[in-house]
């Protein structure tokens, strides 16, 4: 009777410790688990090796004006083109035309002669045609990808297709007047 | 004689005591599963569908013990299956042509399920599971493809893993986390030959859940209407004599295009090995995702190209309440039916374009394409769940044939 009263109160008070306990518990349990997710994850990210072929040296000297060499750095295609005045200037002209990925052609290439850009289109990563005589440069005379027809201008800005941005400019120094290294 | 047979008896029911396999099975597809009476040959494609899951993975497995995921080296294990592992030939032409016909089975189930309405109450959850599944092959066939190493490989695994990049903010960083470096590369290609391995058994996994949902309401029908317990007919012997059946007729087309033309849909430059400097003048996926490749180009603009590829699978999963019309077989339903075909038409038309240089008319007929295919989904259907007036649906599934002046 005022036994059972007692034990009534306790199991009411019991029920809120267990609440309680049981509550920490899961909490405890999922940050644990996403504590696990993340290294897990993490590890698909770019490994230690991968990384450390992050750059890559070549020499320009032998580029003849009006035209360019592809090498690789990452993996990826890097253009390097001998631009002749005439580009130059378009692309100078074009810095106030109307475009999709505002940058002036200043801040495209450390030396105007040289424009440096990794060769991938910003749209769907294919690699832009207009380094090889042969190939179509576009309507803009810079590179033109055949994929889903994105036209790039002689700075390697994009004019028009479906890509949303300019093509790249990798991180790069002149060690010397005829050699570089990108990465 | 007599004796020993009852021991065997015995001995199988002290086993079914204690793990009641068989009475399992016989509820899931034997004598214990009533199935409506009148289903027709496109009720065939689900075990169709099954069959050459399990296909899929036997040939995998010992496509396997030949393969090397390794940049320098997968094309040329490929090619020393296809030439000197015993063969090779045959299960590496089954297990690539396999890929094909299962889609081709799987989109003739999913047009079966378009048609009969079977996507309607009650079914949803069943439906979704088969969205689901739909979206594990693509991802499964994609990875699959990726891994001899072929030029149309490479490039389909550089264009496919960019889409990821049209996502605002983190995108690059999704990209690089899913090659593992700075493009498609040996860690890609480890990776992907792991997942390949592992899908098709989630794959089987949600197949079951898939079946399970299934036999809580049991089969739809063409007429689509509720089947009375007087109306259906036992898994066992009846569906599944007629399975096999489908399934013989079925084995004759497969093999027949394994033994000869087991290049037919496959593309001549996929035996071009993998070059990362050189993007070929016109990548074409896989033909069964080329309707959706189709879109992906219709739309100008990066990120919602790729939001209405995405959308144009994803809209499958809302579909019972988009198409909210209580007769469920378009047997009922003339307006719809008519519509029906025109998607089915629309689709083929979009696989097409899918298949051209994106400019001139198959880019005009994509736009096209792609408009009629979200306007059939969210105008269409809503406003035909409203309007259509429906034929008059039978009482029963027999009364028909039993009473066919009423
Ligand atoms: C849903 C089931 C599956 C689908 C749709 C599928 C699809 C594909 C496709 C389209 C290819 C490329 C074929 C080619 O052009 O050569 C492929 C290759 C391959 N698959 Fe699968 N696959 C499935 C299950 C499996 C399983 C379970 C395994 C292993 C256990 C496997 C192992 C392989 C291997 C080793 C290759 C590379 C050899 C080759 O390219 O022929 N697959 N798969
Ligand atoms: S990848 Fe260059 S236009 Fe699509």
């Amino acid at each position: 009777m005022a036994n059972t009263a007692h034990a009534h109160a306790a199991a009411a008070q019991g029920e809120t410790r267990r609440d309680f306990l049981l509550h920490s518990t899961i909490a405890v349990g999922a940050v644990g688990t996403a504590m696990m997710v993340w290294p897990l994850i993490h590890s698909m990210n770019p490994a230690a090796d991968t990384l450390a072929l992050a750059t890559s040296e070549f020499s320009i000297a032998g580029i003849a004006e009006g035209s360019g060499i592809t090498v690789v750095w990452r993996g990826k295609p890097v253009f390097v083109r001998h631009r002749t005045a005439a580009e130059i200037e378009q692309a100078k002209k074009d810095d106030t035309a109307d475009l999709r990925d505002p940058m002036t052609d200043a801040k495209r290439a450390q030396k105007p002669e040289y424009l440096i850009l990794v060769g991938v289109c910003t749209h769907l990563g294919c690699i832009p045609l207009g380094m090889k005589p042969s190939e179509p440069r576009g309507e803009y005379g810079g590179w033109f990808c055949p994929c889903h027809g994105s036209h790039y201008d002689t700075s390697g800005r994009i004019r028009k297709g479906p890509a949303p941005l300019n093509l790249a400019v990798p991180p790069y120094q002149y060690i010397n007047d005829t050699t570089v290294r990108v990465g | 004689m007599s004796t020993e047979k009852s021991r065997l008896m015995k001995a199988w029911e002290w086993h079914e005591q204690r793990l009641p396999i068989g009475s399992f099975l016989d509820h899931s597809l034997g004598s214990k599963y009533p199935a409506p009476k009148n289903l027709n040959y496109w009720w065939n494609f689900g075990s169709l569908a099954l069959f050459m899951l399990v296909t899929m993975i036997i040939t995998g497995v010992f496509l396997a013990m030949n393969y090397t995921a390794h940049v320098t080296l997968a094309f040329n294990s490929v090619e020393r299956i296809m030439r000197d592992v015993n063969n090779g030939w045959l299960i590496r032409y089954m297990h690539s042509n396999g890929a094909s016909f299962f889609f081709i089975v799987v989109y003739i189930h999913i047009f079966r399920g378009l048609y009969y309405g079977s996507y309607k109450p009650p079914r949803e959850v069943l439906w979704w599971m088969g969205v689901v599944i739909y979206l594990l092959m693509m991802a499964t066939a994609f990875m699959g493809y990726v891994l001899p190493w072929g030029q149309m490989s490479f490039w389909g695994a550089t264009v496919i893993t960019n889409l990821f990049s049209a996502i605002p903010g983190v995108g690059d960083a999704i990209v690089t986390l899913l090659w593992g470096g700075f493009s498609v590369d040996n860690p890609t290609l480890n990776r992907f030959f792991a997942l390949h391995y592992l899908l098709p058994f989630v794959i089987v996994g949600v197949v079951f859940i898939h079946i399970w949902a299934l036999h809580v309401p049991g089969s739809n029908n063409p007429l689509g209407i509720d089947a009375a317990p007087a109306d259906k007919i036992p898994f066992f012997p009846y569906y599944v004599a007629k399975d096999v059946f489908g399934l013989g007729v079925f084995l004759m087309v497969y093999f027949a295009v394994v033994f000869w033309a087991p290049n037919m849909m496959g593309d001549p430059l996929n035996y071009v090995p993998a070059n990362p400097m050189v993007t070929p003048p016109h990548i074409v996926p896989e033909w069964y995702y080329l309707p959706f490749y189709a879109i992906l180009r219709a739309i100008p603009d990066k990120l919602l190209g790729v939001v209405a590829m995405f959308g144009s699978i994803l809209i499958l999963f809302v579909l019972p309440w988009l198409d909210r019309h209580p007769v469920r077989s378009a047997s009922f339903r003339p307006i719809f039916r008519i519509f029906f075909w025109i998607f089915l038409a629309n689709g083929l038309m979009l696989g097409w374009c899918g298949a051209q240089l994106a400019e001139g008319l198959p880019l005009i007929l994509s736009r096209i394409g792609t408009f009629w295919y979200f306007f059939h989904f969210i105008v269409l259907l809503p406003l035909l769940s409203w309007i259509e007036t429906p034929k008059p649906l039978p009482a029963s599934i027999s009364q028909p044939v039993l009473s066919p002046a009423e």
